[in-house]
């Protein structure tokens, strides 16, 4: 289930979510908690600032060198008897995992969560190849059941209330209702029992890839995405390229921070490092592992100077929590398999709609998200940045009048006298205009209005009175 | 004695005035020269925010070149101040002789509570009235001086000032957001003024006129009791 199609517009989207008093109330308490559990585990990590810029480090020299990394990435990936596939772009991708589900006669995959896997909207892909998609972390299993996309890339389902998810199990599995978070959790892992046991593949993301070792490293609280990628006989894990790190001291770095900045937990209950398929003398393990690198977009946003930091990213979700726009919205209203601060950086390129441009100027860039990113990723730096892309890319006409509008400020404010002739003009207009109402409606002037008053200009601006005081 | 200028910024120049004149004031109390250098108009901050920095380029050299020769610049925005510092590695990075100029000149660019508790000023105000301070953004997170407007206040003899809760949520001005997400920024506004429901304050403090002029215009449109004022106007209240 992909939230990446949009039926209504971005700010339609916002003003439902804004208008949703269910969400507000979900969203609430839960972001909150999710933030003050990572303040405090930062309070109690003494070295929390060495290692985020140590984190920042590590990860802006792999990007520097990422060709070579993926190159020796891949290498040990088939060393130890693995397969790397190369994904251009979203569609490119699907048909890979397809190809490698038909050629081992899949018909049940069982997922776990992936980012990535939603960015390239795989789950309808494979159904329509004819294949059983279960989700199996808890929150991508209720929203899949509820026909929904994830809104949390931590938290899939925190758009639900505990209220929620009975009535919704009541519905679709026919039992009767499970009151407590206990009950509820217990039938959703009766139910996924079967599909792990039976599932001829399994589909997972990952955290982090070494291209030291070849080895993929999953962090986890619920178990499923060990048991998804070491059950089926056949593994596949999709993950962004700019996932991987030379080496097992970047991990190190990045572990320390990843767990404290999503949950506020020192660590996840289950880390796994994925070697490959099974050995000969191995009891565990896939007897067949793929690794799909994805590109569509990375390397455009490789390539730009300022918006590279953008792929530091290690999908902690901190920056959603921080977020006061996140936090009224939530994640649907963005669009885009990653919501929040980072989502919006990076789904003009990746996603490159005309709605997915106008997320970077759905901020007030307040910088609450840089405050948080365990990388110091400059957002807001980013989000202007794609706000000036956004502008040169324009083609549509649609900001034409916003760009000839900014030409003009451009030239009254470049000159003392042309700014004072303006607003002296506009002092007028809006002082008697604003005694019958009418400069109500000018565009702009009615979205500030509606909800706040706004003074008229002073009489005598403060240069004027300078002058007459000090001239 | 050499002057300090005053960067007034357009949004004081053109609807707060006063906030300008309890500027100079306070920079007068400590010591300074003030100058008003007339060429003065806007830091460019608008027009970056906006997508355009090639039009606003032309702004942060036009700035540099007219308040560079004075020994400091200070600014009761504290935005203002972090678009000036921005210059270096923002809108002027690409250009090596006005990277200098601008890195030199933002050294000497100060927002005004912070040039003041430099200057352990000490307020000779009387404030009455219960207040609480909300920090801007840009003063907090950019400058790293969130809490030099509390800490100047607090100075003031027998002031009741009261700790805002959730102080460091944004309060949803942000430039152009305020206009092109209305709803969205008054939903912010709203929680910010929960919050200083809650704490029972009579003013609302910023050290920054969006913030002032989003707030306020919230508060008089809902019919509340508190006010808002820049934190420039209480520190130079007559005594």
């Amino acid at each position: 289930m992909s939230g990446a199609s949009t039926e209504a517009p971005f700010g339609e989207r916002i003003d439902r979510a804004l208008a949703d008093t269910g969400l507000q109330r979900a969203l609430g308490g839960t972001v909150g908690r999710l933030a003050t559990a990572r303040r405090d585990a930062f309070a109690a990590l003494p070295e929390g600032d060495a290692l985020r810029d140590a984190a920042r480090a590590a990860k802006l020299g792999a990007l520097a060198s990422l060709d070579r990394h993926l190159e020796a990435l891949a290498r040990a990936v088939e060393a130890n008897g693995g397969h790397v596939h190369w994904a251009r772009d979203a569609a490119q991708a699907r048909t890979i995992v397809i190809d490698i589900a038909h050629r081992a006669g899949a018909q049940t995959v069982v997922k776990s969560k992936s980012m990535a896997t939603e960015e390239i909207a795989l789950n309808p892909a494979l159904e329509a190849a004819g294949l059983r998609v279960v989700e199996t972390d808890l929150g991508e299993y209720i929203v899949q059941q509820a026909g929904e996309a994830p809104s949390h890339i931590i938290v899939p389902a925190i758009h639900k209330t505990r209220a929620d998810v009975t009535d919704l199990f009541e519905r679709v599995h026919g039992t009767d209702r499970k009151e407590t978070a206990e009950a509820l959790t217990a039938e959703a892992r009766a139910r996924l029992r079967q599909d792990f046991l039976g599932a001829e593949m399994g589909i997972t993301g990952a955290n982090f890839a070494i291209a030291a070792t070849g080895s993929l490293v999953i962090v986890e609280n619920e178990g499923n995405a060990r048991l998804c990628s070491t059950l089926p006989r056949v593994h596949v894990a999709v993950m962004g390229m700019e996932k991987v790190v030379p080496d097992w001291p970047t991990v190190g770095t990045l572990l320390s921070l990843l767990a404290r900045s999503a949950t506020g937990q020192r660590m996840t209950s289950y880390v796994s490092v994925l070697g490959g398929p099974r050995g000969d003398d191995e009891v565990d393990g896939p007897e067949e592992f793929h690794l799909v690198l994805l590109d569509n977009g990375r390397s455009e946003l490789l390539a730009d100077p300022v918006l590279r930091e953008s792929l530091a990213c290690i999908r902690c979700g901190a920056c959603l929590n921080a977020c006061p726009v996140y936090g009224r919205i939530g994640g649907h209203a963005y669009g885009f398999a990653v919501p929040g601060p980072i989502g919006a950086v990076v789904a003009p390129t990746i996603q490159g709609t005309p709605d997915a441009a106008a997320l970077p100027f759905a901020s007030s860039l307040c910088g609450a998200c840089r405050d948080v990113c365990p990388v110091r990723i400059d957002l807001p730096r980013m989000l202007l940045a794609q706000r000036a892309r956004a502008r040169r890319g324009d083609v549509s006409g649609l900001g034409r009048a916003e760009r000839g509008l900014a030409r003009m400020a451009a030239r009254v404010l470049g000159s003392e006298r042309r700014y004072r002739v303006a607003t002296a003009l506009l002092r007028g207009l809006t002082r008697g205009l604003s005694r019958f109402g009418p400069a109500q409606r000018l565009p702009g002037v009615a979205a500030w209005t509606g909800p706040r008053t706004l003074p008229e200009p002073a009489k005598e601006p403060f240069r004027r009175r300078w002058e007459r005081d000090r001239g | 004695m050499a002057h300090t200028a005053l960067f007034v910024t357009c949004l004081v120049d053109q609807f707060l005035p006063e906030v300008g004149e309890a500027a100079v004031r306070l920079l007068e109390q400590v010591g300074c020269r003030v100058a008003f250098p007339p060429e003065q108009t806007c830091c460019g901050q608008p027009l970056s925010n906006g997508g355009f920095p090639n039009e606003a380029a032309p702004l942060a050299r036009r700035f540099i070149e007219i308040f560079e020769p004075y020994e400091a610049v200070v600014t009761p925005s504290g935005s203002c101040a972090s678009m000036v510092h921005s210059y270096a590695a923002g809108l002027l990075a690409s250009e090596p002789a006005w990277r200098e100029r601008a890195a030199a000149l933002a050294a000497r660019t100060f927002e005004l509570c912070s040039f003041l508790r430099a200057r352990d000023f000490v307020p000779r105000a009387r404030v009455e009235g219960r207040v609480a301070v909300h920090p801007p953004c840009h003063l907090l997170r950019e400058l790293g001086q969130g809490d030099a407007p509390a800490a100047l206040l607090a100075r003031v003899p027998g002031i009741d000032l009261v700790s805002l809760p959730r102080a460091e949520a944004c309060c949803g001005f942000g430039g152009s957001f305020s206009v092109q997400h209305a709803d969205l920024s008054t939903a912010m506004a709203d929680d910010k003024l929960a919050a200083v429901a809650e704490c029972g304050a009579d003013w609302v403090a910023s050290a920054d006129t969006g913030c002032l002029l989003h707030l306020g215009g919230r508060l008089a449109r809902t019919g509340a009791r508190a006010r808002a004022v820049h934190v420039a106007e209480l520190l130079a209240a007559p005594s």
